[in-house]
């Protein structure tokens, strides 16, 4: 076995230092009803590189990849081109075979990393601070609420209608089990975000105001007024970002005032992968840094006065404070912050503000030819690379055939929020700087042909 | 003859005698000086070169508007951005590529990784990452694909989860398996909620206690709370394992379960397992397995045989996807008949030919009673084709295999180094797959830490220290199956020259690491005055106000 | 003025019906360096044994529990600033919080400087 390096000869002389007979007495404290005599049935042996490779690859096939086809979708999952330099970068062994960062002295590499990781966020965030990670966009968004909670010591948090359905459904999972009241509502295909009907919800027993922005549908809304009612009523505003790229072109709802900004990072450096791993990013303002969830890496000088970094405040994470811990969490998703740093880097605020742009021009292109479309409406005024269509049939199973034809055509509301017939016409569609005008051409006369 | 002129004439070196100059640039030869992004990168560079919205030859075409044509389009009036066009500058630095390679090279070299050398950091299973692991993970037809796209069109991913699915369900010996977890204390969430889930389907919301050994991972405890459960501890033997009277005189209709890891934490697998489980089943409670240390009884013991209800499974221990410098991990959660109608969605199943996603939409039809969705999408879809290439390349045989070099391994450690440090737990038998060491015997002022650092000097990575929190000063070592006995051999010697000095008191160690990138660091400094994130230097003119 | 102790490590000092409570020199040498310390606000009321406050070292954070009933008048707010008091000067300038008692009977059930003495040496 190839990943195994004892010989026979080590583990007799090995067996023989213990005092042991066989492998077998070293198991002697599991209970004999428990124990198998061979390996466990019904799977198969041990296989070769080669084999391996082979299976993997057929299953790989089987999948129509986003390089493959036109492709438009978006919803917290964003298709970006990752420079190649990422990609070897995170697989230097020094980086992707190490643990956390618990040893200080031999665990700089990760360290520097993240302390940058953790400013570059925050500036695009536009908080004071900000963590190393958290495993992705809709759990952050979950610790956020909680985190209002505790700050607030207030049950109850006003979600946008213009939140992902899925980080609706993270937190009504966990408002289950926690007590707290959320109160959430269905998006309207309307060109305006709800924050009249938020603002008018706030009250004395609301912890916080969660807003995504740019929202579900692609729309953009200044949230200085939603801070503004939220601050008035001693509440908190959290505002989500899924597409980060975004903050390239737009200001940033740090800079507007909310209180605690979450966000999806997959759009930089980490790329599709079906969903995970992502990374989440979680920035505040410094007056909550310490009801913070998740690590901290901050910094300091060693013995010898020279600047390092350390992981530090740590008495709110769970191996020291256990059930009075912040969160459970402990694992974050250190190597997506890797890639994230990096492609930012490369970048830099030049890049990302070229990048916003090509963004924001084709998704203007795109939808002014996909709204001329006779039957299909624009329903946007305003977004950043991703805005919604309203369709004159039901978006999902147009979408189901223009995929047989090899596109793939955005998000039907109708998948995102199933048994709600007044979005089902609605088709989310996303474009960025691997969308070409052909592919929006492409997208087009199929559309249209379908729709005729 | 010709005569040498180029003044270069090879001599044997000299010896060092002493009195050698820092450098200038604080570099020592391989071991690099790396300044932060902020300081060597500005707001104009960008290390990346971009194309233009529309291939060229399409830049003329109908209805196409590119930035090109464009380059100000975002100043223009025909953005569509909301009045919300950043004006502010953000202050993110950019360097061209060589410049990132290096400096993500430099600072990689300030790391120590697996690949390094021995890294038998306890609970943690730092084992060899195959590197077939990373290529399989980024065929396109993985890496490259939406978690929203039509499921026709993603048949392979779905067929992945699937199959792995069944290896987690069948090694385990249990019912079903939740795949969406994150990682291994997302995945305690996950057993936890099932459980609260099916008490309360059952009319017995009102049991609120969870029990946990005193020695147990902290994420026992905070996923506990964190589920809106109150936490009581359960004491140790003095043999290292779960007291078990103690925890069946506490079991009653107001506790919901026990959270247990097993093999434990002190590396003992919990000999009583199915006698306890049985207890807690007949007190109307539920019992979690923390499967942190399934390394070391995968395909030998299946912990469905040993009662348990839920367990959650961390895909980068027991089936090596790489810890990456902390995450992402991954949490699967297996099920036993009674918890698995309250297990979370999503999941994939097969109905005839297809594999089909289960959601929020289409599980009410068998899946009511689902205590709901705990991620966006489906999972660490990345570590799913990492481990179930990992386990495809040992198969059974070899899983069987890896747990019994594991334990073979520790135990090894334990045996050879009970003469020089004290092991606690040492005479209740054999460990399982780490070796657990107290700083008892230590001369004064000398501890476990200062053993670490020493390590360190050593060349190795330390080994977990203070935890568990059941023994003073712990140094808990895993060595996992994939260390040579060779390796093992040198990290024995290394370990018993450094313990034999803080037996005796060498001051030296009070102050390693001496060869490493950084001594000490100032974690007091870090904590009271928190640096969290750079702040720029202010401007020379500002200052001098 | 008398002092007081309990076995959990915290003194109180009571002049008429105001206690001011910290945590033993004994205590603060098991915590090392303490970096962060949160005590109560004016105007909560603890009963005896209730956690009051928070004291934190890098690697560990301790409750202090209030040694007596009472409500709280004041938090050290120099505590804030400078949390090295605690180690500098546990049973002085390191008090974490002063309060009115209400049942000052409950004193009864502490140690004196010299039990308390007594009961650190046989730890």
């Amino acid at each position: 076995m190839r990943y195994l390096p004892l010989t026979q000869p080590d583990r007799e002389a090995m067996l023989s230092l213990i005092g042991a007979a066989t492998i077998d007495d070293l198991f002697v404290d599991v209970p004999e009803a428990a124990r198998l005599d061979g390996p466990v049935r019904d799977l198969p042996m041990h296989a070769s590189e080669m084999a391996v490779e082979r299976h993997m690859s057929a299953l790989a096939k089987k999948n129509l990849t986003a390089g493959e086809a036109p492709f438009f979708l978006g919803c917290g999952a964003y298709k970006h081109h990752v420079p190649a330099s990422v990609d070897h970068l995170i697989q230097r062994g020094e980086f992707l075979t190490a643990y956390t960062p618990y040893q200080p002295e031999i665990a700089q590499g990760t360290l520097q990393m993240l302390f940058e990781f953790q400013t570059q966020v925050a500036r695009m965030l536009g908080t004071d601070v900000a963590n190393a990670s958290m495993y992705d966009g809709s759990t952050a968004c979950w610790e956020a609420i909680v985190m209002a909670r505790r700050i607030t010591k207030r049950g109850k948090a006003i979600l946008s209608s213009g939140l992902h359905p899925h980080y609706v459904s993270v937190s009504k999972t966990m408002a289950k089990f926690t007590g707290d009241v959320l109160d959430t509502a269905a998006p309207e295909l309307a060109a305006d975000m709800d924050l009249d009907q938020l603002i008018a919800k706030i009250d004395d027993d609301t912890s916080c105001v969660v807003v995504q922005y740019p929202d579900i549908l692609g729309r953009i809304a200044d949230l200085r007024p939603l801070a503004d009612a939220c601050h008035a009523k001693k509440a908190l505003l959290i505002a989500v970002v899924t597409e980060p790229v975004a903050l390239g072109a737009i200001t940033s709802p740090g800079e507007m005032d909310a209180d605690i900004v979450v966000g999806e990072g997959q759009s930089l450096g980490v790329g599709l992968q079906f969903g995970g791993p992502y990374v989440g990013l979680f920035g505040c303002k410094d007056k909550y840094v310490r009801q913070m969830p998740g690590r901290l890496c901050g910094e300091t000088v060693d013995a010898d006065g020279r600047r390092g970094f350390v992981l530090t405040l740590s008495t709110r994470e769970q191996h020291i404070r256990r059930e009075k811990a912040t969160s459970n969490i402990c694992t974050n998703s250190g190597l997506c912050a890797l890639a994230f740093s990096i492609h930012m880097t490369l970048l830099g605020e030049a890049g990302l503000r070229q990048l916003a742009e090509i963004n924001h021009a084709g998704a203007v292109s795109a939808a002014e030819r996909l709204s001329q479309i006779p039957g299909v409406e624009l329903v946007n005024d305003s977004f950043f690379n991703e805005f919604t269509l309203k369709l004159p049939v039901e978006a999902r199973p147009v979408v189901r055939t223009l995929a047989d034809r090899g596109i793939l055509a955005g998000v039907s509301l109708g998948r995102l929020y199933p048994g709600q017939d007044d979005l089902a016409n609605g088709l989310v569609v996303a474009v960025t700087e691997t969308t070409t005008a052909e592919d929006v051409e492409t997208l087009a006369s199929a559309l249209q042909e379908i729709l005729a | 003859m010709s005569i040498n002129q180029s003044g270069w004439r090879p001599t044997s070196p000299e010896a060092n005698t002493g009195n050698v100059p820092a450098s200038v640039t604080g570099n020592k030869a391989l071991m690099l000086e790396e300044a932060l992004i902020f300081e060597i990168g500005d707001s104009h560079t960008t290390g990346v070169d971009f194309d233009t919205f529309g291939s060229p030859a399409n830049a003329g075409a109908q209805g196409t508007k590119d930035a090109a044509r464009n380059p100000g389009f975002l100043l223009s009036q025909e953005n569509k951005l909301g009045g919300l066009l950043r004006t502010a500058p953000i202050g993110l630095p950019g360097l061209s590529e060589p410049e990132t390679v290096r400096h993500y090279t430099r600072l990689s070299r300030q790391n120590y990784g697996i690949d390094l050398g021995f890294f038998p950091l306890g609970s943690c299973t730092m084992k060899h990452n195959p590197r077939l692991n990373e290529k399989m993970a980024r065929l396109p037809g993985f890496s490259d694909v939406h978690p929203l796209q039509p499921v026709d069109t993603v048949q392979g991913a779905l067929e992945v989860i699937h199959q792995l699915a069944h290896w987690l369900v069948t090694l385990t010996g249990m019912t079903s398996v939740a795949m969406s977890p994150k990682a291994g204390a997302h995945g305690e969430l996950c057993g936890i909620l099932a459980i609260r889930a099916a008490l309360e389907a059952k009319g017995e919301g009102a049991r609120k206690i969870i029990l946990v050994p005193e020695s147990a991972h902290g994420t026992n405890p905070a996923t506990a709370a964190f589920a809106g459960y109150s936490v009581e501890d359960i004491p140790a033997t003095a043999e290292g394992r779960v007291d078990t009277a103690a925890l069946k005189a506490r079991l009653g209709p107001d506790v919901a379960g026990v959270m247990i890891t097993n093999p434990n934490t002190c590396g003992l697998f919990e000999r009583d397992m199915r006698e306890i489980s049985d207890a807690v089943h007949a007190a109307g409670g539920f019992v979690y397995c923390d499967g942190a240390n399934f390394n070391a009884i995968v395909g030998r013991v299946r912990p469905g045989d040993l009662g348990i209800d839920a367990m959650h499974i961390n895909l980068h221990k027991t089936f090596s996807t790489p810890h990456g410098g902390g995450g992402p991990g991954s949490g699967p959660v297996v099920f036993s008949e009674a918890l698995t109608p309250y297990a979370p969605l999503p999941f994939v199943e097969k109905q005839g030919d297809q594999f089909v996603l289960i959601e929020e939409e289409n599980a009410d039809e068998h899946h009511a009673g689902s205590f709901g969705r705990m991620v966006a999408f489906h999972g660490q879809m990345g570590m799913f084709t990492r481990a179930l290439t990992y386990i495809l390349s040992h198969g059974a045989d070899g899983l069987r295999q890896v747990s019994e070099d594991a334990v073979l391994n520790a135990n090894y450690i334990l045996r050879s180094l009970d003469d020089t440090l004290d092991a606690p737990f040492g005479p209740s038998g054999p460990c399982m797959h780490e070796a657990l060491f107290s700083d008892s015997g230590l001369a004064t002022g000398f501890s476990t830490i200062d053993i670490a650092k020493g390590l360190i000097d050593e060349g190795f990575h330390p080994m977990t220290m203070y935890f568990p929190l059941v023994v003073h000063g712990a140094m808990l070592v895993e060595p996992t199956e994939t260390e040579s006995k060779a390796a093992l051999d040198q990290f024995i010697a290394a370990l018993r020259s450094v313990a034999e000095r803080a037996k005796a008191g060498d001051p030296s160690l009070k102050t390693a690491p001496h060869f490493a990138p950084r001594a000490r660091l100032d974690e007091t400094l870090a904590a009271r005055k928190p640096v969290l994130v750079w702040k720029d230097p202010a401007p020379l003119a500002q200052a001098a106000e | 003025m008398s002092r007081y102790f309990t076995q959990d490590h915290e003194w109180v000092d009571v002049d008429g019906d105001v206690g001011t409570v910290g945590i033993s020199e004994y205590a603060q040498s098991q915590l090392g360096d303490v970096v962060f310390v949160d005590v109560p606000e004016a105007g909560k009321t603890l009963s005896k044994g209730d956690e009051a406050a928070v004291v934190e070292s890098v690697k560990a954070a301790s409750d202090v529990y209030s040694p007596v009933s009472g409500t709280v008048i004041e938090g050290n707010a120099a505590l804030t600033d400078d949390s090295s008091l605690v180690n500098s000067d546990a049973e002085a300038a390191g008090w974490f919080f002063k309060l009115t008692l209400s049942d000052p009977s409950e004193l009864d059930s502490l140690m004196d400087e010299a039990a308390y003495a007594a009961f650190v040496e046989g730890l």
